[in-house]
C-alpha cells in the first residue's frame, strides 16, 4: 500500500509513550507519576506475584486441576499497572486473559479458580465488587462498556468504566462502536487494547492497515495514546489520565499498550512455534516489565531479594489454599444450572427438567 | 375505555413504564426525536426528556452492548431494534450476552431488557424488514420472546415485558399496528408472559397460532362455522416459554389440532407445538396434527409475499383435512 502524506501525518502523532526505559532508567521524568514508595513497592509485589500465580495456573492445567486458563506473563505491567489507577468503585469489563485485574478489583482468587472450571460460584462477584465476568466473545466487552459508563454518567457517579481487549479484538465491529457510543455521548469510559502482537496466530500487521491501534480513536473523534506496555510507571500515568479525563466529563480515550504474551495463547493445544520465532520471544524478553522495574526500585533502594522470595512464598501459599477452597466447593449440578437461567420463576419445560435430573442427579 | 390501534397500546405501554419507574430507558434508531419510524415513541422524548427517551447512533450491535451495560448498572431498557431482520447484527448482544448474563454471574446479575421490534409479513418492506425469526430466539435459554396479536394484549404484555427481570424479545407485527382498533383501558394492566389465551371457544378442532396468523385463523374459524365446524382459536402470545397446559387441555377437548404460524415450517414454533401435542396428548388425537406455514425458503419481499404467507383459506383447507383424516 503507498500511504498519502495526509495519511502519514496522522499516523506519525501516535508515537509510544514510555517512562521507565529497558534498563530500567526513567527517559521522561515530567511524566512520571506521583507514587509513594509503598505504592510503587505494591505495583511490584503485584507483578511479582501475577507472574507465580501465572507459572502455577499453568502448572495446574497440565495436571488438569484448573480449567481454561490464558497466559498473561509478559502482560503483567499492562494489566497490573492499569488496574492500579483505577478507584475502587470503577467497573472493569476484563476480556478472558485479564483474571489479575478482577483480582485486585475483589474478586476472590478461588471464584477465579472457579471461574476457570465453568462453575457458576466463580461468577457470583461479591456485592460491591463492580466487574463484569471476564468475556469470551471477542469485543463483545466493548459496547457493554458504554452502557456501564452511560449508567455511571446518568447516575452522576464520578467513576468509569475501563475495558479490555486484544489487538485482534480491534478488529472486531463492536470495537468500534463501542468506542464511537462512547464518543456520541461523551461516556467516562476508557478501552484499553493489550496489543500482545499475536491474535492466536495472526500477528497484527495482518489485522489492520493501520500503523497503531491508538489511531484508530481519530474515527470515533475520540483521544487515543500509544504506549509501552512493558513499562508499569507509563501504563499507570496513562490509565490515571484516561480515567481523570473521562470523570471531568472530557471524555473517553483509547489506550493502545504495546506487551507480550509469553505463553501460548491459551492451554488448551496452542503451539506459538508455528507462529512466533525464538529470536522475537528473546526481543520481547528484554524489554521484560518485572526486570526494569526491579531494577528501577532496587537503585531506589526499594527492593531485594529477600522481599521477593517472601511474595514468591506468599503467592504459592495463596494458590495452595484457593484450589483447596475451589476443590472443597460443591459440585455443580444440572439442578443449579436450571435455577439461575432466570431470574424469577422458571417455566413449566424448566420444571419439569428440573425433576428429572434431580432424580438424575440423586442416583 | 379508549379505542386505540395496536401502536398507539405500546406508546402508551412504555409511557406508563416511563412513568412507573425512573430506571426505565427507551431508546433506539430514531426513536428520540422522530418517535421511530412507525411512531413507536411518538411524543415520548418531549413529555420524559433526552435523558430517558434518546436516539442512538446506528449500530445494532451496541444498541444490545449499551443495554446490557447499563443492566449492570441497574437501568431498565426498552431497546427498539428499528426491524427484526436487523437482528442478525445485535444477535450476539441479546443472544450470546444478556440471554446469559444471570446463568453468567450465578444469578447475581441479570439483564431486564425488552428488545421492542417490528416484523411480519403482508405490508411489501424491503429485504430484511419482514422475516419471521422468533424461532431462532426460542431457541436460546434465558430468554422469552412475546408476540401480540392485538391492541389490548399488546399493552398488557409489555407492560410485563418490561417489568420482567429478564431479557424479553418483543416482536409487532407490522400488520397489525394500524389495521384495527381495540378497546384499551387507559390505566396499567398486565397480562402474564408465557400464558396463551382462547381468542374463540370451539369443540371440533384448536387451532394453535400467534401473531398476525391469529385474526387471519379467526377468520378461518367463522368460515368454517359456516360448514359446521366449531373451531377453537389459541393465542399463544408468549412463543417461549410456550403454555403447554392451555395447549394439551384443548387439544383434549376437541381431539384435533391444527398449528398456524407465519414463519417457515422446519425447526419452528409449530414444530415445537407439535413435539408438545406428541408428547403429552397423542393418545387424545384422532388424526395427524396439522400445520399451515410459509415455506422453507426466504421470505420474498414484495414480489411473491401474498402466495407465500399462509392465509385463512389455508387455515380453513387444513382444519378440514384434519377432521377428514
Amino acid at each position: 500500500m503507498k500511504k498519502t502524506k495526509e495519511l502519514q501525518k496522522v499516523e506519525d502523532q501516535f508515537e509510544m509513550f514510555q517512562i521507565l526505559d529497558e534498563k530500567g532508567k526513567v527517559v521522561n521524568k515530567d511524566a512520571m507519576p506521583e507514587l509513594s514508595d509503598e505504592e510503587l513497592k505494591e505495583m511490584m509485589t503485584r507483578m511479582v506475584y501475577t507472574r507465580i500465580w501465572d507459572q502455577r495456573a499453568i502448572s495446574l492445567n497440565r495436571q488438569g486441576r484448573l480449567g481454561f486458563y490464558a497466559p498473561v506473563a509478559g502482560q503483567e505491567a499492562s494489566m497490573i499497572g492499569s488496574q492500579f489507577a483505577l478507584d475502587e468503585k470503577d467497573w472493569i469489563l476484563p476480556g478472558y486473559r485479564d483474571i489479575p485485574q478482577i483480582y485486585y478489583h475483589g474478586l476472590p482468587l478461588h471464584q477465579a479458580f472457579l471461574w476457570s472450571r465453568g462453575h457458576f460460584k466463580g461468577g457470583q462477584v461479591p456485592e460491591g465488587v463492580r466487574i463484569m465476568l471476564p468475556q469470551i466473545i471477542i469485543g463483545a466487552q466493548i459496547t457493554q462498556t458504554a452502557g456501564v459508563a452511560m449508567g455511571l454518567q446518568k447516575d452522576g457517579e464520578k467513576q468509569i468504566a475501563i475495558t479490555y481487549t486484544g489487538d485482534g479484538g480491534a478488529s472486531q465491529g463492536d470495537f468500534y462502536e463501542g468506542m464511537n457510543f462512547a464518543g456520541a455521548y461523551n461516556l467516562p469510559a476508557v478501552f484499553i487494547v493489550q496489543n500482545n502482537r499475536f491474535a492466536i496466530s495472526v500477528p497484527v500487521e495482518k489485522q489492520s492497515a493501520a500503523k497503531t491501534i491508538a489511531q484508530k480513536a481519530v474515527a470515533a473523534g475520540i483521544h487515543g495514546e500509544q504506549v509501552d506496555g512493558m513499562d508499569i510507571l507509563a501504563v499507570y500515568a496513562a490509565t490515571q489520565k484516561a480515567r481523570e479525563r473521562g470523570v471531568e466529563g472530557e471524555g473517553p480515550t483509547l489506550l493502545e499498550f504495546l506487551t507480550y504474551r509469553y505463553g501460548p495463547h491459551t492451554m488448551a493445544g496452542d503451539d506459538p512455534t508455528r507462529y512466533r520465532t525464538s529470536e522475537e520471544d528473546d526481543e520481547w524478553e528484554k524489554k521484560d516489565p518485572l526486570v526494569r522495574f526491579r531494577k528501577f526500585l532496587e537503585d531506589k533502594k526499594l527492593w531485594s531479594e529477600d522481599e521477593e522470595e517472601k511474595i514468591v512464598e506468599q503467592a504459592k501459599e495463596d494458590i495452595k489454599a484457593a484450589i483447596k477452597e475451589a476443590d472443597g466447593t460443591a459440585k455443580q449440578k444440572v439442578t443449579d444450572l436450571i435455577d439461575i437461567t432466570f431470574s424469577d420463576e422458571e417455566p413449566t419445560n424448566l420444571q419439569e427438567q428440573r425433576e428429572y435430573y434431580e432424580k438424575k442427579e440423586s442416583k | 375505555m379508549a379505542q386505540m390501534t395496536m401502536i398507539q397500546a405500546i406508546t402508551d405501554a412504555m409511557r406508563n413504564e416511563l412513568k412507573n419507574d425512573e430506571k426505565v430507558l427507551v431508546y433506539g434508531e430514531d426513536v428520540g426525536n422522530n418517535g421511530g419510524v412507525f411512531r413507536a415513541t411518538d411524543g415520548l422524548q418531549k413529555e420524559f426528556g433526552e435523558e430517558r427517551v434518546f436516539d442512538t447512533p446506528l449500530a445494532e450491535s451496541a444498541i444490545g452492548g449499551l443495554a446490557h451495560g447499563l443492566s449492570l448498572t441497574g437501568y431498565r431498557s426498552v431497546m427498539e431494534l428499528q426491524f427484526f431482520g436487523f437482528v442478525f447484527e445485535a444477535f450476539d448482544s441479546i443472544a450470546g450476552q444478556m440471554a446469559r448474563l444471570h446463568y453468567r454471574s450465578g444469578g447475581v446479575y441479570n439483564a431486564p431488557v425488552t428488545i421492542r421490534s417490528p416484523f411480519g409479513g403482508g405490508v411489501k418492506t424491503p429485504e430484511m424488514h419482514a422475516d419471521s425469526l422468533e424461532g431462532l430466539m426460542a431457541q436460546t435459554p434465558g430468554l422469552k420472546v412475546v408476540i401480540p396479536s392485538n391492541p389490548y394484549d399488546a399493552k398488557g404484555l409489555l407492560i410485563s415485558a418490561i417489568r420482567d427481570n429478564d431479557p424479553v424479545v418483543f416482536l409487532e407485527h407490522m400488520k397489525l399496528y394500524r389495521s384495527f382498533r381495540d378497546e384499551v383501558p387507559e390505566e396499567e394492566y398486565t397480562i402474564p408472559l408465557g400464558k396463551a389465551d382462547v381468542k374463540r371457544e370451539g369443540t371440533d378442532v384448536s387451532i394453535i397460532t400467534y401473531g398476525a396468523m391469529v385474526q387471519a385463523s379467526l377468520k378461518a374459524a367463522e368460515q368454517l362455522e359456516k360448514d359446521g365446524i366449531s373451531a377453537e382459536v389459541i393465542d399463544l402470545r408468549t412463543v417461549s416459554p410456550l403454555d403447554i397446559e392451555a395447549i394439551i387441555e384443548s387439544v383434549e377437548k376437541t381431539n384435533h389440532a391444527v398449528v398456524v404460524q407465519e414463519a417457515q415450517k422446519q425447526a419452528g414454533i409449530a414444530a415445537n407445538v407439535v413435539a408438545e401435542i406428541n408428547d403429552r396428548a397423542i393418545l387424545s388425537l384422532e388424526a395427524p396434527v396439522g400445520r399451515v406455514t410459509a415455506a422453507d425458503t426466504i421470505f420474498p419481499f414484495a414480489a411473491a409475499e401474498d402466495t407465500w404467507l399462509p392465509n385463512d383459506k389455508d387455515i380453513a383447507a387444513k382444519v378440514k383435512e384434519t377432521l377428514n383424516f
